[in-house]
């Protein structure tokens, strides 16, 4: 007898046998028997060789390749391409386990490549519980150079330089605030923290509480020394929970330290501060409203002037700013404003947190350097649009004062004049990514909504005007929508944007106003033809299937609550209107938009 | 405790570098559960809590456990970065119970990198 050319040991273990080893071992015999090989090639059953997990696994000589996770299916490749012809079946190879210096580095990954931290710097690094840690990334650095070695003119000069904005939408120069505030006489003055984060998918403000809360606690003691000030408040919403308590133990911490309370760092400076929690009225994130209400009363706006570095917190000379805002100043009194200026576009400096969310891959948070194109925010940084079968439609900015931006205004550098021109607002940073399934008519609404419910009731135009408003929209959305009802909105947008009171009612019409001028064909669809191009509104959907592109897998069928849809192999589904509750689930789970 | 000085500062930042510094300190390993809301809400106190019962198994004293806020990818939370001695951190994503597990079992213990639950090497900023 001749020896064998090929020998294949097949594991014959108990773990490859639960995995198909017999399977393959019968095809395979099969196979070489059929090809009349049987008498060169030996199929021999081994013990177990350990890698049960990737069973069935087979070693064949003498090339001594090493095949894993082998199926019946993949007998007739096998034998045909390395039994014959001597090329062994690469996508069967055992592969090694990737090394770590396979695995990409952080600087690899877009997400955080074409991140810059500033506000950011110490989020996941330290301890947010603990001081120590904070003072080991040079925390409160910032402050002991700007008690010892800086009046409080250069303070201010030095925030100027930077050409740090205001971080919670307005975008007003931080430094000339706290200059006019210095400059007005008085021995009480006050700095406050806006931490009253209210827009829907805005989340940077919580994140920075919660990961570093000593940066915003250091940017406050640096303003209150520049302005004059020694009692502060952080205005946080009771639903940060966690926000509240670890700031509440970065103050203890603080405190405890003399870095807060009575002759800080042995100076003779004082600085006390507090939180006060906001009951969670959206309207409070406005500052006079937010003052108000620190005062115990009821959280509505006041006419301005006199601005609040005249005349705040009790009628006192008072600072406000947002937490991102105090988050960049002890970096700018460290490194300078010169450093912090070099950074971003022309009208706006340095870097700009974005809550990323809605229809992207990666939902998180991110620091860019301003200037960076939204494009690069939500293609790069974001990873795109999760599902393939969809197409980015817009992406919205700075919440219910803002507005949408569609795909051809992509490019457009990232910062406070440019995002305004395109009939957004930088806002916040809230970024909502939307694709082709979302309805721009219905998003207008949902705003309008929260408007409604948040406005305060204190002046006409907010109260009135945005509740016709959102009646008019909801029955466009409806199917009930007439000629003439767009340019009411518009007449009425205008007319709330000239006398609303303050910024909630002066921007309350913009994620109409912004879909109006970029989507104004869909709210013509929607009166006109009764149509809901993106199948969101439940009044414009017939419910029914197109044949032609029904691709008959039955997905509609499974998933049907109500067992309205019939189906069988091979057939279109058809709907029972009878049944049909309404629900969308279907079109959710439709891949083909076959349902209309 | 004593109220800091100026110079007291520097002090805190040398003894916590020495802490938390893999290089002068007693620890080998240090292993950071990012905690927070997004983290938490995925999850990561049982994660915490896995790799404390796994720690206190060990009787391993070098081995540090210790939170940090939110890394920025919220929708990959639970979020766990574990830096072993003179090596680059590496940052597992969607980490859950029994991950968390073997993460401290083959990595923290015994230096194998888990690469089918990591993300990334090295960190953030240079």
């Amino acid at each position: 007898m001749r020896p064998f050319r090929m020998h294949m040991l097949l594991c014959g273990g108990t773990g490859c046998h639960a995995s198909g080893s017999q399977e393959f071992k019968t095809a395979l015999e099969k196979e070489l028997e059929r090809r009349d090989m049987a008498d060169e090639v030996t199929v021999v059953e081994t013990g177990c060789n350990g890698f049960c997990a990737l069973g069935p696994v087979m070693v064949v000589y003498p090339e001594g390749i090493f095949y894993v996770e082998l199926k019946a299916e993949d007998v007739q490749e096998l034998v045909e391409e390395h039994v014959v012809k001597g090329r062994p079946v690469k996508r069967l190879f055992y592969k090694e386990p990737k090394g770590k210096e396979s695995l990409p580095h952080m600087q690899d990954i877009p997400f955080f490549a074409h991140q810059q931290l500033i506000a950011l710097r110490n989020r996941g690094l330290i301890d947010a519980e603990s001081i120590d840690e904070y003072i080991a990334r040079d925390g409160y650095q910032a402050l002991a150079k700007a008690l010892t070695q800086m009046s409080p003119e250069q303070i201010i000069e030095e925030i100027k330089t930077s050409g740090l904005r205001g971080r919670g939408g307005a975008g007003f120069p931080t430094g000339l605030k706290w200059e006019f505030c210095a400059k007005v006489s008085g021995d009480t003055k006050y700095v406050l923290c806006n931490a009253d984060e209210g827009d829907p998918g805005a989340f940077m403000d919580r994140s920075i509480l919660e990961a570093d809360p000593h940066v915003v606690v250091e940017g406050m003691t640096i303003a209150a020394k520049a302005i004059g000030s020694n009692r502060g408040y952080i205005y946080c919403r009771a639903e940060y929970p966690l926000a509240v308590e670890r700031l509440q133990l970065a103050i203890n911490q603080a405190t405890e330290y003399g870095l807060l309370g009575e002759n800080i760092l042995d100076t003779g400076f004082n600085f006390e501060l507090s939180i006060y929690q906001g009951a969670g009225a959206f309207v409070c994130g406005e500052e006079t409203a937010l003052m108000r209400s620190i005062e115990g009363k009821r959280g509505m706006p006041r006419p301005r002037p006199p601005f609040p570095a005249h005349a705040g917190l009790w009628n006192k000379p008072t600072v406000l700013n947002n937490v991102e805002t105090w988050a960049n100043v002890p970096q700018i009194i460290l490194k300078g404003g010169d450093w912090y200026s070099s950074i971003g576009t022309e009208t706006s400096k340095g870097t700009k947190v974005f809550a990323l969310t809605g229809h992207v891959n990666n939902i998180g948070l991110v620091e860019v350097p301003m200037g960076t194109p939204l494009r690069t925010i939500i293609y790069d940084i974001g990873g795109g649009l999760p599902k393939k079968h969809r197409k980015f439609k817009a992406v919205q900015l700075g919440g219910p004062s803002g507005g949408c931006i569609p795909e051809e205004y992509l490019d457009l550098p990232c910062d406070y004049e440019a995002i305004t021109k395109a009939g957004a607002i930088m806002g916040s940073g809230g970024m909502i990514v939307m694709d082709d399934s979302t309805c721009m008519v219905d998003m207008a609404r949902y705003f309008l909504d929260f408007i409604q419910d948040e406005s305060c009731g204190k002046c006409t135009p907010c109260r009135e005007g945005t509740r016709r408003m959102l009646q008019i929209v909801e029955k466009i959305t409806e199917g009930r929508g007439e000629a003439g009802d767009i340019e009411t909105l518009e007449e009425l947008a205008a007319m709330i944007k000239e006398s609303s009171l303050c910024g909630l009612g002066q921007t309350a019409p913009n994620p109409v106003l912004s879909t109006l001028r970029y989507f104004r064909d869909e709210y013509e669809e929607h009166i006109y033809d009764k149509k809901c191009r993106a199948l969101t509104c439940v009044a414009m959907i017939e419910f029914k299937v197109d044949e032609k592109k029904c691709k008959k897998c039955g997905l509609c069928f499974k998933n049907c609550p109500v067992e309205a849809i019939s189906w069988e192999k091979k057939k279109p589904a058809v709907i029972d209107l009878e049944k049909c509750i309404k629900c969308k689930t279907c079109i959710e789970n439709c891949k083909f938009d076959a349902i209309y | 405790m004593a109220k800091l000085k100026i110079s007291d500062l520097a002090k805190i930042k040398e003894q916590v570098s020495r802490r938390t510094s893999l290089r002068n300190g007693g620890a080998k390993v240090k292993i950071t559960v990012h905690m927070g809301t997004c983290g938490i809400a995925s999850g990561a106190r049982t994660v915490l809590n896995a790799a404390i019962e796994e720690l206190e198994r060990s009787g391993r004293k070098d081995i540090i456990i210790t939170t940090s806020g939110c890394a920025g990818l919220c929708s990959h939370e639970p979020l766990v970065t574990v830096e072993t001695q003179g090596e680059e951190p590496i940052k597992y994503v969607y980490v859950n119970d029994p991950k968390m597990r073997q993460i401290f079992n083959r990595h923290a213990l015994e230096g194998e990198v888990q690469t089918q639950f990591a993300l990334a090497r090295g960190s953030e900023q240079q």
